[in-house]
């Protein structure tokens, strides 16, 4: 068990990167406390495998450190850093049984056989596959393969941290739950520091204490997972997180009052005056927009798509399109439709990034 | 729950099965009906039952090409095979390595066969082939046409030569079709090199290996082009394997009924030495559940 830390941690694939382009990995400071479960959230591409692989020492990173415990590993081999890691697809050795699965990083190890066994036996009792020991891992089913990477990973006594790599990827939607709610629980009884790579926003909110919200190779946001729904530091954030995501207008900003197009929008914080050469835009979540009669945006009713527990409205304002999300058995007005939203929840982005302005007092 | 049957459906394999008829069953009847019956020419045909086929079971000149067979199959597959395997692993994984890789091991496997038993003939010669020639040079005596150990070299060095590298090409498919993740799944769990060969490649090899060692069983067993090119079956009889003594008997001697017999028990052994292999490497693959 380790606290790891990112220091100045940057990666190009290509030699001498110039532009921040270059990077697959953009500079970034960060850490993983001793025994947290954090999930690293972000599009395919956007340097989330990059980050777990340079962790688990398969990729050298071109710039900076990572410390395990105050220790720098960076340039460490994998096998020295004490790495557990779950890939996408089931790694398993074929001809082995479960048992010896489960063993090989032991006796690699030279670990004596007694406490080999004890070990095997103790792990295959937490996850559940006493009984499944002695079987060929080959037939067994994907997920109870995946069950035997992790417990790979978890036979060693010494591990720093458990790496996953979208690891339920190739399980069946109903096993999805249950190896996931195994997953939590596993965290809570070994106390390993988790990190779980997925693009999958319900995997990454159920298994996390912190979410951490890549984008195109930066880290744009760490927080709980309410936090990351109320206050996404990033419009990309709020797009990829909820469904349907957040609602971003271009709007101008002066002062209490946003301006989007024509319509004035009273603010709960007070910001400075927005000017034109940097892109100014007002969030907000779908949850938090109401669709009434004569009031707020003008707008029009597209289409009503019922989910079945609510009902998500998607509403044309121009050529822009607004979602909110109403209860179910709302009534939406025929004409006359406006979209009011929520001044507690609006937030106010400049090229993208969030804007704290100053609370203005009884407003 | 009855399905619907439709005999129709025999019609649309009619053809194939016409093709095979007229491409290896009728031929092969052909053989049969000689192999049962004495002929002294003018479609003249005379029934001998099963004559021939113990006459041939009991040659010794039929056991002693069968013995020599069995053992040139022994010494091609025990040393094809692990090459094969030793060449595909250090081949290059990416890059324009590659391609030139691939390139130089397929050139042996385009070669026509009486060109490369031409080659190696002149190769080996102690007068003006590169390979005697030198040997004699540094004071070795080799000489394939006197000696039938050197003989034997010779056909087995062109053999490994000719056909190492299809046994290096499929294993290569077999190699490049493992997952990234093995790998840095192995390197995490601390595995040797030699671990990674024994519980990741052999396993994921295992398919192409026997189709390997079923092609390099059948063909080098019934091996005929090379050796008779370079050899001719001497010194004596030393490289008289089945196939030149059964062209021998036919072709040479004109003993249809005896040289029938043969082809249908050479035919057998090779069916059953497959089947033996394929069943032996199927249930090791399976093995144990």
């Amino acid at each position: 068990m380790a606290r790891i830390d990112l220091r100045n941690l940057a990666h190009a694939y290509g030699p001498n990167p110039k532009e921040p382009r270059d990077y697959a990995l953009k500079p970034l400071n960060h850490t993983w406390e001793d025994g947290g479960a954090y999930a690293l959230l972000g599009p395919s591409g956007c340097g989330k495998t990059t980050l777990l692989n340079i962790i688990s020492g398969l990729i050298t990173p071109s710039h900076g450190q990572v410390l395990f415990d105050g220790v720098d590993v960076t340039a460490m081999p994998t096998e020295a850093r004490n790495i557990a890691q779950v890939f996408q697809f089931p790694v398993i050795y074929d001809t082995m049984t479960v048992y010896d699965n489960l063993a090989f990083p032991l006796r690699n190890r030279r670990v004596p056989a007694p406490a080999v066994d004890a070990r095997v036996r103790e792990i295959a009792a937490m996850l559940e596959m006493t009984d499944v020991l002695k079987k060929r891992a080959r037939g067994l089913t994907a997920d109870a393969k995946q069950k035997i990477s992790l417990g790979r990973g978890l036979v060693r006594s010494d591990v720093a941290a458990i790496l996953f790599d979208e690891p339920l990827t190739v399980i069946d939607p109903l096993l999805k739950w249950q190896l996931r709610s195994q997953l939590k629980q596993l965290h809570k009884k070994s106390g390993y520091t988790m990190v779980y790579v997925t693009h999958d926003q319900t995997e990454a909110l159920t298994f996390a204490d912190k979410v951490v919200v890549m984008y195109e190779g930066e880290v744009v946001q760490m927080g709980t997972p309410a936090e990351l729904f109320e206050r996404p530091a990033h419009t990309f954030v709020g797009y990829f997180i909820g469904s349907p995501g957040m609602n971003v207008l271009a709007a101008e900003v002066d002062g209490t009052v946003a301006t989007v197009d024509g319509t004035a929008i009273r603010l709960p914080r007070a910001y400075g005056k927005s000017t034109t050469d940097r892109k100014v835009e007002l969030g907000i979540r779908p949850e938090f927009v109401r669709v009434a009669r004569g009031e707020g945006l003008p707008v029009r009713i597209r289409k009503v798509e019922d989910v079945g527990s609510y009902k998500i409205a998607r509403l044309a304002f121009g050529s822009r399109e607004i979602a909110a999300i109403a209860p179910e058995g709302t009534e939406f007005p025929a004409d006359d439709v406006g979209a009011v939203f929520d001044p507690a929840h609006l937030n106010v982005y400049v090229d993208g990034h969030l804007v704290n302005g100053t609370p203005v007092r009884g407003g | 729950m009855d399905r619907p049957t439709n005999q129709k459906a025999w019609f649309l394999v009619l053809p194939v099965l016409l093709l095979v008829a007229f491409s290896a069953i009728i031929p092969l009847m052909t053989v049969v009906n000689y192999s049962v019956q004495d002929t002294f020419g003018n479609n003249e045909f005379f029934w001998a039952g099963t004559a021939w086929f113990e006459e041939m079971l009991h040659s010794q000149r039929f056991h002693e090409a069968l013995a020599r067979n069995l053992i040139f199959s022994a010494i091609i597959l025990a040393i094809q095979i692990p090459l094969g395997i030793v060449v595909a692993l250090s081949m290059p994984r990416k890059g324009i390595g590659v391609s030139i890789c691939l390139v130089l091991m397929a050139l042996p496997l385009l070669i026509p066969w009486n060109v490369v038993g031409t080659i190696w003939q002149v190769f080996g010669r102690v007068d003006i082939g590169l390979l005697g020639h030198t040997l004699e040079a540094i004071g070795i005596d080799y000489n394939y046409v006197r000696d039938p150990l050197d003989a034997w070299f010779t056909i087995i060095l062109m053999d490994v030569w000719h056909w190492t590298s299809l046994v290096a090409l499929l294993c290569y498919a077999g190699l490049v079709s493992i997952p990234e993740a093995y790998y840095q799944a192995a390197r995490i769990d601390g595995a040797s090199r030699w671990a990674v060969f024994r519980y990741i490649q052999l396993p994921k090899m295992n398919r192409v290996l026997l189709i390997a060692v079923l092609l390099r069983f059948m063909d080098s067993f019934m091996i005929y082009t090379e050796p008779f090119v370079v050899t001719g079956g001497g010194p004596g009889n030393s490289t008289t394997f089945l196939s030149i003594d059964l062209v021998k008997m036919a072709v040479g001697q004109f003993d249809l009924g005896p040289a029938a017999a043969m082809s249908i028990i050479y035919f057998l052994i090779v069916l059953l030495l497959s089947w033996i292999f394929y069943t032996v490497m199927t249930n090791y693959e399976r093995g144990g559940q």
